[in-house]
């Protein structure tokens, strides 16, 4: 076990370290000067190289590069070229937002799938079964950022039940926050909801068909004991390793969400970060959520062999 | 191994490894319905290059936000006088280039390097795996939001950025399926023949694993509508004012208090197209493999 979680370990690392180089190779070396990009074509190279200067890129690549992981390692982000604000601050103040918007959705999407993945597959090519995999199926082909703006226009706007978009800060309001998270999470869970469900209901087919489960049926036990005793902790297993995979979907989820609603979060901050130019705010922001989604996949294949012995020897 | 190794990370259904050519082949409803909207979108899409119902991108504001039927615009015009239908007829144009290119490009190099890690094994097969773990951690948005940064938002940055977050899917199907091909005798026979690993692979290997990649770019170009769309939705694909599907729901973000109806149509042809392609995937799924349609 130890060898396998340190031969893990440093597999995180080297993906990190692949990681920041691609995103840094793809900001620094693709064609394009950041300067001229920011001062745009009309500038006079004079104004170009002191923008060069200032914002330290005339340096060699390695320098550059090295400089920023660095900072990186030791919680400093840099400054962002466009508000000189500092990044590590923003980004801090960003997650208050997202990440409880992306737990609420994921935590929706788990809530709805289980009872129903399962539903569907105790009732195997019945009428339920059925109605689950046509609405599942119409679930998976709904673009999120659709479904949330069908929610804004009927439950917000016709209906005035909930905000339409906008976030008052948790320390203004605790309820008033909670509240205008409520469509974004519901419109991301839509989406996770209905891909889970069907991961949920193939798990539990998979292991209806295993010899145990015959055996506990031939001891006597009915097909919904058997389930209930011997099916679903297995089925779990896939389960919980799709539900660490849905993380990355779930991100880029929220960063199209938190548009439609204008939250005040990680997403709706790289895409204005986009439309400013605002390069070193793009290049910490986009290494922060694949080290987030990194992490994640490392805890889940610890959490994945402690669970399941047999994964280890492969 | 990690989580990621043990799953096809798109499909709830386990792929078929070899094609069993020799059961009876069954067309299924789900075949029929998806290939029948495909077929829809990719004539909508072609007929769009020859003909629309009126110029997709002639501005008449005095004729703007009006309903369905009026004056011969079947689902009205938008907030600047666009006929809609128009605007969706070239919209799906838009929307097939850019699955067709992203999932070309996921195929291109996903295939070999699948093919690679499946013929090589050891630590070629451990190096390309992890590789496409650490790409994996690039949802196709933060990929897309990357590139715009450094190219500036537009159709190819989000045909390239899509295309490049479906790689690691594609060579993880393609290894998958080929691990079990590579076990076969006749591979033996033709290894013992002095054929090179190149020329196993493409000449015994992909074809009995067609099938399967058949199936997961079709998938896959369900996905990759999803993902065009959100990201034309952002501003980071295709730019007006060139019609999008996503795009146009940007500006029905602004006046849906006024008319809620745009933001309906491009929605729908959105989901349908997905439904489309899915529902060819399973479809042909279905067809090449009936005992995996039995057991599912």
């Amino acid at each position: 076990m130890a060898s396998y979680i340190i031969r893990r370990f440093a597999i995180f690392v080297a993906s990190l370290f692949l990681a920041s180089v691609a995103v840094f190779w793809v900001l620094a070396v693709l064609p394009g000067d950041p300067a001229t990009r920011i001062l745009g074509t009309q500038a006079t190279p004079e104004n170009v190289e002191r923008l060069r200067h200032e914002l330290g890129i005339d340096r060699p690549l390695t320098t550059q590069y090295a400089d920023w992981v660095w900072g990186t390692v030791t919680g400093d982000l840099g400054t962002s070229y466009v508000t000189q604000d500092e990044i590590t601050p923003q980004i801090r103040q960003r997650l208050k937002v997202t990440l409880p918007l992306a737990i609420a959705a994921m935590f929706l999407a788990t809530a709805v799938a289980i009872p129903v993945g399962v539903y569907a597959a105790s009732n195997h090519r019945q009428a339920g079964d059925t109605a689950v995999s046509i609405l599942s199926q119409l679930g998976i082909s709904i673009p999120a950022f659709w479904a949330g703006l069908l929610l804004t226009t009927y439950v917000a706007v016709k209906w005035g039940i909930l905000p339409a978009g906008g976030f008052p800060g948790w320390g203004d309001s605790v309820v008033d926050s909670l509240r205008s998270l409520v469509l974004p999470a519901v419109s991301l869970a839509l989406v996770q909801g209905a891909i889970l469900t069907r991961y949920v209901r193939s798990a539990v087919l998979a292991v209806m068909r295993e010899d145990y489960i015959r055996t506990a049926r031939a001891k006597g036990l009915t097909r919904r004991s058997a389930l209930w005793r011997h099916g679903l902790r297995n089925a779990a297993i896939p389960v919980i390793t799709i539900l660490g995979l849905q993380l990355a979907a779930l991100i880029a989820g929220t960063v199209v969400i938190e548009n439609v609603f204008v939250l005040p979060g990680l997403g709706r901050m790289l895409v204005q970060a986009i439309d400013r130019r605002d390069l070193l705010l793009v290049q910490s922001t986009t290494l922060v959520i694949t080290a987030v989604i990194l992490v994640v996949n490392l805890l889940v294949d610890l959490a994945y062999n402690v669970v399941d012995p047999r994964l280890r020897t492969r | 191994m990690t989580i990621t190794d043990s799953f096809d990370l798109t499909e709830p259904e386990e792929a078929p490894a070899v094609d069993s050519g020799g059961e009876r082949r069954r067309v299924g409803a789900n075949l029929i319905v998806g290939a029948a909207i495909v077929l829809t979108i990719v004539a909508t899409a072609l007929l769009s290059f020859l003909w629309t119902p009126f110029d997709p991108t002639r501005v008449e504001v005095p004729d703007r936000l009006k309903g369905m039927g009026w004056e011969g615009h079947l689902l009205g015009t938008d907030q600047v006088g666009h006929d809609i239908l128009s605007q969706l007829m070239v919209g799906a144009r838009n929307t097939l280039f850019v699955g067709i290119l992203a999932v070309g490009i996921a195929l291109v190099v996903g295939v070999p390097l699948g093919g690679l890690a499946a013929a090589r094994r050891g630590w070629v097969e451990e190096s390309v795996m992890r590789l496409s773990d650490v790409i994996y951690a690039f949802p196709a948005i933060l990929l897309a939001i990357l590139l715009s940064a450094a190219r500036g938002p537009g159709i190819s940055s989000a045909m390239i950025a899509i295309g490049v977050a479906y790689i690691p899917i594609v060579a993880r199907v393609t290894r998958g399926a080929s691990l079990a091909v590579f076990q076969t005798d006749y591979i033996r026979a033709a290894y013992s023949y002095g054929r090179g690993r190149t020329y196993v692979f493409v000449r015994h290997v992909l074809p009995n694993i067609s099938s399967v990649l058949i199936v997961q770019a079709t998938v896959l170009f369900a996905l990759a509508i999803l993902a065009e769309a959100a990201l034309s939705y952002l501003g980071l694909g295709v730019q007006p004012p060139a019609p999008s599907w996503g795009g146009s729901l940007v500006a029905a973000q602004t006046f849906f208090r006024i008319k809620a109806s745009l933001a309906f149509f491009p929605g729908l042809a959105i989901a349908i197209s997905v439904v489309g392609f899915n529902l060819l995937g399973d479809g042909i799924r279905d067809f090449l493999d009936p005992k995996l349609a039995e057991k599912t």
